[in-house]
């Protein structure tokens, strides 16, 4: 059973998630914040609902799409803000930016500009954490045009030969840039309305599941099971959370693919929204509870971008350490 | 010719495609957000409404399918054009291209061609960090077998795509993304820019500066600036870089004496010192000053503008590098 803390922070994680990416959507339009990108807003209950099962020394791979999964695994809004600007205080000291926030210390292994790359790097995570033993878990996100990469494809096989500890989460918000992901494979579903990769899984002898990735607590159900079966040393396992993008595919994407009917359509699913009115009905949270935890989460975004506005900008020497561990480059 | 207007650069390119694609049946386009979208940087935008989802093809994210299927199209009768958005990426297909596209005529004794163009955008300058600010453009000359075009105006892109497009080998076209804005004269019509033919941006005697691409603008800045301070220089751009047009660049040498090649590729084994070594090997007597380079340090490109903007070259790092020749 969930315990209340538990479930609030839960909901603080994706309410935390979603004031920093409407917030970045302003200071993106205001020209505060250069270069690309990919907003993760109505994506949030796939990122809290996995990594909600993670303790340290777990680790996880990430998109380009993935300051939803650094919030999710605590890496400091702060420093990430500051990354976005390009300043010396950012989570990569300015040198990676949006695409590129990487965090270690809490088994964050990086966003990554390369989609699908994150499966082979995952796939040696798990390696490791074989290796070492203590049962770390590896999680790997994806999107569902991510599940068409040659990469993906080899390290789902890796992983199940290797019987390695890993939890695939395919993050199905139903499109790669334009291209429908009904339209990027030819496979029937098994649980869900949609074309579904879930069934890619089963050939390659993993276990999967077609889940709904509005709903917070039914992806949390769902990895539950995955993850466990990682821990116990009995493989990899494969989540297709079917979940929706609300901005463009990047800031300042026209969208020329979709309508504002469908985007509308999939806001009415909110998954802040739909969590909200399960912890009000079940009597986890009042109404002020839930307010509070939304204020602080203003606050707590208020305060980073107060902090990146702040922090100053790299030396320009700085371009050309960190090459190697030594100074050569 | 008749009928010039001043178009951009993505326009040019787009109007290629279409004349071509109306031109010759065999020609298809090929890659990610191609059709529905118009291509990220909207260089097929129309084409799909215009010519249909058989000859305009959105594929998945699988370059090794779609890059390599371009590439047996080609061997097959077709002439496939496939984009895929950023040179960064190639890493993912690159077997299909160095090993398969660039080797099976030589190694198949010449009896085959495989008239494949395949483009991407290359180049800094817009945040856009390590993955997606590169021009790696020598990494594909290295290779041979590989064709490499790198226009830098709207004329030369329209000009040199054509001529891609009808070329029988496998090309590498490289598009800078801060040029897709830049406007400037383009014929109506359909024509052809022979590859391996330079292009002099400006006349000068004292220097002569080689560049190509987004650091062509980059160059001619410089020597406008040059100018006012008595220093005339002579820009060059080569427009390809396989094949290249080394009588143009010697000619230009062995009257100026002293060289400049300025390139925004890695420092380290690129292009600038490739050029920089035939000259030495063909011009040496002709040199009054060592030749300089101006081009990107090697390390990754950085996020941060302030760091961005100290590693890549621009037209005063190439007055710096001019007047240091000059002295
Ligand atoms: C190897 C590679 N090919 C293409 C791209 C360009 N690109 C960036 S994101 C993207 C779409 C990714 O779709 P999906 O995996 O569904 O993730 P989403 O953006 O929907 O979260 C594409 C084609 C890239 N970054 N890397
Ligand atoms: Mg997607």
């Amino acid at each position: 059973m969930l315990t209340q803390d538990k479930l609030l922070d839960m909901y603080y994680r994706m309410v935390l998630i979603r004031a920093f990416e409407d917030r970045v959507h302003e200071l993106f339009t205001q020209g505060k914040i250069p270069g690309f990108v990919h907003l993760y807003a109505g994506e949030e209950a796939v990122a809290v609902g996995v990594i909600s099962h993670l303790r340290r020394g777990d680790y996880i791979t990430s998109t380009h799409r993935g300051h939803g999964h650094c919030i999710a695994m605590g890496v400091d809004v702060k420093g990430m803000m500051a990354e976005l600007y390009g300043k010396k205080t950012g989570t990569c000291r300015g040198k990676g930016g949006s695409m590129h926030i990487a965090d270690f210390e809490v088994g964050m292994l990086g966003a990554n500009g390369i989609v699908g790359a994150g499966g082979p790097l995952a796939v040696g995570a798990a390696l490791a954490a074989k290796y070492k033993g203590g049962g770390g878990v590896v999680v790997c996100f994806a999107g569902d045009g991510a599940q068409n990469q040659g990469a993906v494809l080899e390290s789902l096989n890796a992983a199940a030969i290797w019987k390695l500890p890993i939890v695939f989460v395919v993050e199905d918000n139903q499109y790669a840039i334009s291209l429908r992901s009904l339209s990027s494979t030819k496979l029937q579903p098994r649980v869900s309305t949609a074309r579904s990769v879930a069934e890619r899984a089963v050939a390659f002898g993993i276990p999967s599941v077609t889940v709904d990735g509005m709903d917070v607590l039914a992806v949390y159900e769902a990895a539950k099971a995955a993850v466990e079966r990682g821990r116990a040393g009995e493989g990899p396992s494969l989540l297709d959370c079917k979940t929706y993008r609300y901005y463009g595919h990047f800031e300042g994407d026209p969208m020329v693919y979709r309508s504002v009917e469908e985007i509308d359509e999939w806001r009415k699913k909110d998954p802040i929204k739909l969590f909200e009115e399960k912890l009000l009905k079940s009597g986890i949270a009042t109404q002020a509870i839930l307010s509070d935890l939304r204020r602080k989460a203003a606050l707590e975004v208020d305060e980073a971008v107060k902090f990146a506005e702040g922090s100053p900008y790299p030396e320009p020497s700085e371009a050309y350490t960190d090459v190697f561990t030594d100074p050569y480059y | 010719m008749s009928g010039v207007r001043e178009i951009t650069f993505v326009e040019a390119l787009n109007e290629a495609l279409l004349q071509e694609m109306e031109r010759d049946p065999t020609v298809i386009v090929m890659g990610e957000d191609v059709g529905v979208y118009g291509g990220i940087f909207g260089v097929t935008k129309g084409l799909l409404d215009r010519f249909g989802p058989d000859r305009v093809v959105d594929t998945p994210i699988s370059e090794t399918a779609f890059i390599g299927a371009g590439v047996g199209a080609a061997a097959a009768g077709l002439r496939p054009v496939v984009e895929l958005m950023f040179v960064d990426f190639f890493g993912v297909c690159m077997d299909q291209i160095y090993n398969q596209a660039a080797k099976m005529r030589y190694m198949f004794g010449g009896k085959i061609k495989i008239p494949l163009t395949v483009r991407t955008t290359i180049g800094g300058g817009v945040s856009a960090a390590a993955q997606h600010s590169q021009v790696l453009y020598s990494i594909f000359a290295h290779v041979p077998g590989l064709k490499v075009i790198v226009p830098s105006t709207p004329y030369d892109a329209k000009g040199l795509l054509i001529s891609a497009i009808r070329d029988d080998n496998p090309k590498m076209f490289f598009e800078h993304k801060l040029l897709y804005g830049v406007k400037g004269p383009v014929p109506k019509e359909p024509y052809t820019i022979p590859f391996g033919t330079a292009d002099v941006k400006v006349e000068g005697s004292d220097v002569t500066v080689v560049a190509v691409a987004y650091m062509v603008h980059e160059a001619v800045k410089a020597a406008n600036e040059l100018k006012m301070n008595g220093i005339s220089v002579e820009v060059i751009d080569p427009r390809t870089i396989v094949p290249f047009d080394k009588d143009a660049v010697f000619k230009s040498v062995k009257k100026t004496g002293r060289l400049v090649v300025v390139d925004e590729d890695y420092e380290r084994c690129g292009f600038a010192s490739w050029v920089a070594a035939l000259v030495a090997d063909e011009c040496f007597a002709y040199l009054d000053a060592p030749i300089k380079r101006v081009t990107t340090p090697t390390v990754p490109i950085p996020f941060s503008p302030v760091l961005e903007k100290e590693i890549l070259p621009n037209a005063e790092k190439i007055i710096k590098a001019v007047k240091e020749v000059v002295k």
